[in-house]
């Protein structure tokens, strides 16, 4: 049998699906005598929604282009470019998704740099003319080149890598802090993807000395090639100022910011930093060598996986929710009311605006609590003009959207209310009755419940088929997830397919993504934080240390620590979902007696200002007789939710496994090493050890 | 309130290296208004002492305006170039005349005060729009014999040209059409044409990127003899070929026009003066005679002769339309005065781009001899018109 690190043929015939990324050949005149270019262009036959990609192929077609071009004399340059609005876009991930084998992965890696090094190795200079988004192994080729140009119109240039579970392994960690430092490259590599995936611009790219020169789009790549023939002819002299750092100080400081992510928990970006504090005093060879095993190591990893599965999700499923029904049932929505002029409303009502751009209107019954509401979300327009984020005119069409009125009257020709008002049961079914009185029977009526239920809501009104559940994550501007609650009722009508698609419309409007729900207590994200938070404040309750119990579930990497997430919820509010979670399943949702003692004190924080913990709340969480050990309480806070997500799939609270996890990385921010949870619940052998059974077969 | 006409001079030209309208031609899969920006921003890159917002209007001819080329190009092309809003533009036609036009209307406003400085060109992409895409000519034409039948076809009005001057032979012709190829070579080979072209990317779905940086139509090889074989596509055993007739062509042009003193106060290289021009009707059946009436006007005007011009740009949309205007003037077929770097039938001839590229090179010639005094930018026109425009050589 061939060795797949010999025989390429073996490789490109694992991935028979590649979209290949073809290497287009054309001679190019540069201008002021300067000889010929051969100016290799990059494109995959597909429009810009369709980037640019790196499989086993697609480096194939590279290196016959080069070598095509690599035995010329009558060359002067050698030059790549992308296609319009895309350089490359990395490294094709359904081909890392497939890797199943060591000799795999490190073959993929191999060839990357067998590929790609030539760039930096011909006889002649070579130039990358980086015309649009260039991310991943497509900033590394660009790397690999001798020059490089950005257009000012770039708007993705990233390593994404760390955020995915990988690290630039084709010469990403050896090339780029050689180039402009150590610093700035751990800021690219490492600090940017863990935070949401940051991306720079062309400009900041340039500015940071990851190009030589920066150009216009409207003439980007023939001013790009003129600036190449001056550099040719000796006309314009590249000077890289590299600064002089102490890189183990910035690899230390990468690795405190990773801790204070991730807590050790995703190996990636901890590679990364390896490799990049080890690129000053390696050859290229050697740099080039560390990143094969280093990459071969992270594509076979859990962690890796269940990103690539957690991502694939974020960019399919979360944009078609499951089980949704046909998207042409919504009905246009030209006007919307919010009930409430609370803090919430507001937030819900200028995000209405700015997105749907028709008429909001707040009711209250109180004048100044309306007044106090329209003038927050008129004060927002002004800042979000003020800071430049949108223009005088666009401020001036918002603010006059915005209005308030103390009856619902103003409802009247509303296609969508949604109430934002105290979370009581009575109050939210006597706001509808009123509305119901006043708005047309097809006017969509939504509740931003956080855990009432939108069927009891619905109870008694004329219409009930046309209320919904629509909640938000807080901050409302910021989340992007939205469950959509589908009321149950059986003594009357449920949320009818209209009103559901209606209000999936309203949500993708939004830019927000939606999960669909059964109407169940809490729905899924609070649902299932209730249950982590409650056996977590269980086995304080029982006597565990505040700081073991805070800490237990670090090497899991979650965005926040138990207690801080309760403070950001708040204490009264999670006690609130608490007690009715617990009057729906008493067996599984205790009442923590520390958290109801928290809140009758009236402590709304458990950090000061210090981010140490307020002593009156670490007093109150002192005491009991039967502590627990961090790995205890990590294991039950995941048992726990394992069972939880069982009865949740077998309930039907949503179509699958991939919805949960959905819910939780979308509204709770839990991260991709996980896939959300179920992929780690599979893989720790949460899931088989509680349920019997894995999630994923 | 009396007004003083002002003087209006002519600063800088630019234009792309024109192609052959063709499926395999350079610009196949180039924007026409991309190639309008490429010039705008070059002229703004060569004349930095001009600053954006002092540009007073941009005037873009284009002979179909649409696609591509619609969207009133000027102010179009002008927002994509990166001009700051605030400096509007507008597109214009007089077909083969449209940059000719957009810098004697842009001057007639600087001159009238209206406007200190103006971006003038031209823009054709005949192969994303072929000659006489998506006209309807009015049936009265005809009917009313209006115009004859052969007007609205430009060949087939050079052959009446023809027919009118039998002096004018095929053989003449094709020796005129074979000097027009020897001097853009050679030409090319003195350098002259290359400093005032912009190099424009070019993109190929099949082949990728590419740049067009040198024109795309002359045959520097063609003999008499390749000539005298070609077919007459317009009638048979008739004189037209596409060997003494420019070709099919995409190209874009630009150049800024400026009030004298306001070049003057920015620091401008004012190059040449805009002394006067006319626009003349004739029979739209012998279109290509255009460039005469409009010439002697504008002679008679100015109290000169023919031997006070030391410099012609003709263009060359046929041979005999140029030798018709020769011999009118009694000037030899060879004369250096005219169009001493060759002319459209090696360069090509898109529509309605080709006034400035005239004006491009006489700008140039003006530099090299600056003991002419006196040079004419002139061109026929289809549906029976003919522009030329007088200028005076500020070098001296």
């Amino acid at each position: 049998m061939p060795d797949i690190l010999d025989d390429d043929s073996v490789l490109t015939s694992l991935f028979p699906d590649e979209v290949v990324t073809r290497a287009l050949v054309r001679d190019v005149p540069l201008p002021g005598g300067a000889g010929t270019m051969a100016l290799i262009t990059l494109d995959n036959g597909y429009d810009h929604t369709r980037p640019n990609t790196f499989g086993p192929a697609g480096l194939l077609a590279l290196r016959d282009a080069l070598d095509s071009v690599a035995g010329r004399t009558d060359i002067a340059a050698v030059g790549v470019t992308g296609k319009p609005f895309i350089f490359a876009a990395g490294a094709d991930l359904g081909v890392a998704a497939q890797i199943r084998a060591r000799d795999e992965a490190l073959a993929v890696g191999r060839l990357g740099h067998e590929v790609l090094r030539r760039f930096g190795e011909l006889n002649v200079p070579s130039f990358a003319f980086v015309n649009g988004a260039v991310l991943g192994g497509g900033l590394e080729f660009a790397l690999h080149c001798s020059y490089r140009t950005i257009s000012s119109g770039v708007t993705a240039v990233a390593f994404p890598e760390c955020f995915l579970g990988l690290l630039p392994g084709w010469g990403g960690t050896y090339l780029l802090p050689r180039l402009i430092g150590p610093a700035r490259a751990l800021k690219l590599i490492i600090e940017n993807p863990l935070s949401q995936n940051r991306m720079v611009a062309g400009p900041e790219a340039f500015s940071l000395g990851v190009a030589d020169a920066l150009f216009e789009p409207a003439d980007f790549l023939a001013e790009s090639l003129r600036w190449a023939a001056r550099v040719l002819t000796g006309a314009v002299t590249v000077s890289r100022a590299v600064p002089e750092e102490d890189w183990d100080q910035a690899a230390a400081g990468a690795r405190f910011f990773a801790d204070g992510k991730l807590h050790g928990a995703a190996p990636a970006p901890y590679r990364a930093i390896e490799l990049i504090a080890a690129a000053r005093d390696r050859t290229r060879d050697e740099g080039f060598m560390a990143e094969d095993q280093a990459l071969a190591d992270l594509l076979l990893s859990d962690e890796l996986q269940a990103s690539l599965y957690a991502f694939d999700l974020t960019q399919r499923r979360a944009r078609h929710a499951a089980g949704a029904p046909d998207a042409s049932l919504a009905r246009p929505v030209t006007k919307v009311g919010v009930v409430g002029a609370g803090l919430m409303a507001a937030q819900i009502a200028l995000l209405f605006a700015r997105r749907l751009e028709v008429p909001v209107v707040l009711t209250d019954l109180d004048q100044a609590r309306l007044e106090a509401g329209v003038g927050h979300v008129h004060g927002e327009i002004a800042k979000l003009a003020s800071r430049g984020r949108i223009t005088a005119d666009a401020a001036a069409r918002l603010t006059g959207l915005v209005t308030g009125s103390l009856t619902k009257d103003a409802f009247a020709d509303a296609d969508f209310v949604i109430e934002a008002v105290f979370e009581e049961i009575a109050v939210k079914q006597k706001v509808f009755a009123e509305v119901e009185a006043v708005v047309r029977p097809d006017c969509v009526l939504a509740t931003n419940t956080s855990s009432l239920s939108v069927t009891e809501m619905a109870a008694g009104l004329a219409h009930p088929e046309r209320v919904v559940g629509f909640h938000f994550f807080n901050p409302v501007a910021m989340m992007p997830l939205v469950e959509v609650i589908r009321g149950t009722a059986t003594d009357a009508l449920p949320t009818d397919e209209g009103t559901l698609a209606t209000a999936l419309a309203v949500g993708k409007a939004l830019r927000k993504n939606c999960v669909l729900v059964k109407d169940s207590p809490a729905f899924v994200v609070n649902r299932l934080l209730t249950r982590f938070l409650g056996e977590i404040l269980a086995a304080v309750d029982e006597g565990t240390p505040f700081e073991v119990a805070e800490h237990a579930p670090d090497p899991l990497g979650l965005p926040t620590t138990p207690f801080l997430l309760l403070q950001l919820v708040g204490p009264a509010v999670a006690l609130h979902v608490g007690g009715t979670l617990h009057a729906a399943y008493p067996d599984r949702f205790g009442v923590s007696q520390k958290l109801r003692a928290l809140v009758a004190a009236g402590q709304t924080a458990i950090y000061g200002p210090d981010f140490s913990v307020v002593p009156a709340v670490a007093a109150i969480l002192a005491g009991g007789d039967r502590p627990s050990t961090a790995e205890q309480v990590r294991e039950r806070a995941l048992e726990a939710l394992a069972e939880e997500i069982r009865l949740m799939l077998d309930e039907g609270v949503v179509a699958a496994p991939e919805d949960i996890d959905l819910c939780l990385i979308l509204g709770a921010g839990w991260p991709f090493h996980l896939g959300g949870i179920t992929p780690y619940l599979d893989r720790s052998g949460i899931a088989e050890k509680v349920t019997g059974t894995r999630f994923h077969l | 309130m009396p007004r003083i006409a002002r003087d209006v001079v002519f600063v800088d030209g630019v234009r792309t290296p024109f192609g052959k309208a063709s499926p395999a031609g350079l610009y196949a899969e180039t924007r026409a208004d991309d190639m309008i920006v490429s010039v705008i921003r070059e002229l703004l890159r060569r004349n930095p002492a001009l600053p954006p917002e002092r540009i007073g209007d941009v005037a873009v001819a284009a002979t179909t305006q649409t696609g591509d080329q619609g969207l009133t190009i000027g102010r179009s092309a002008a927002v994509l170039a990166g001009l700051p809003k605030s400096v509007p533009g507008y597109a214009i036609d007089r077909m083969c005349a449209g940059a000719m036009t957009a810098v004697t209307t842009t001057a007639s406003s600087i001159a009238f005060g209206a406007t200190d400085t103006a971006i003038a060109g031209g823009v054709e992409h005949m192969g994303h729009h072929p000659m006489g895409s998506g006209v309807d000519p009015n049936p009265r034409f005809i009917s009313e014999r209006l115009v004859d039948p052969s007007a609205l076809v430009m060949g087939s009005t050079a052959e009446n040209l023809h027919d009118r001057f039998g002096e004018i032979t095929r053989a003449r012709a094709d020796a005129y059409a074979l000097g027009s190829q020897r001097k853009v070579a050679a030409a090319y080979a003195a350098g002259k044409i290359q400093p005032d072209l912009v190099p424009v990317a070019i993109r190929s779905a099949e082949r990728g990127w590419g740049l067009a940086a040198a024109d795309e139509p002359p045959r520097p090889d063609t003999t008499l003899e390749a000539l005298a074989g070609l077919k007459t596509p317009f009638r048979p055993h008739g004189r037209v070929t596409a060997g003494n007739s420019a070709g099919l062509n995409d190209g874009a042009t630009g150049c800024i026009i400026a009030a004298h003193d306001v070049a003057a106060e920015l620091g401008l290289d004012a190059r040449m003066r805009l002394v006067d021009f006319s626009y003349a009707g004739v029979d739209p059946a012998v279109m290509g005679i255009g460039p005469v009436p409009a010439t002697e006007t504008v002679l008679a005007r100015n109290d000169l002769t023919i031997d006070d011009i030391g410099l012609i740009e003709i263009n060359e949309a046929f041979a005999v339309q140029v030798l018709a205007f020769l011999d009118h003037f009694k000037i030899a077929d060879d004369d250096p005065r005219v169009n001493p770097w060759g002319g459209a039938i090696a360069l090509g001839h898109p529509l309605a781009s080709s006034g400035v590229r005239l004006m491009i090179q006489l700008a140039r010639q003006f530099a090299e001899q600056p003991n002419v005094r006196f040079g004419l930018t002139t061109m026929c026109v289809g549906l029976g018109m003919g522009g030329t425009v007088l200028w005076e050589n500020l070098n001296a």
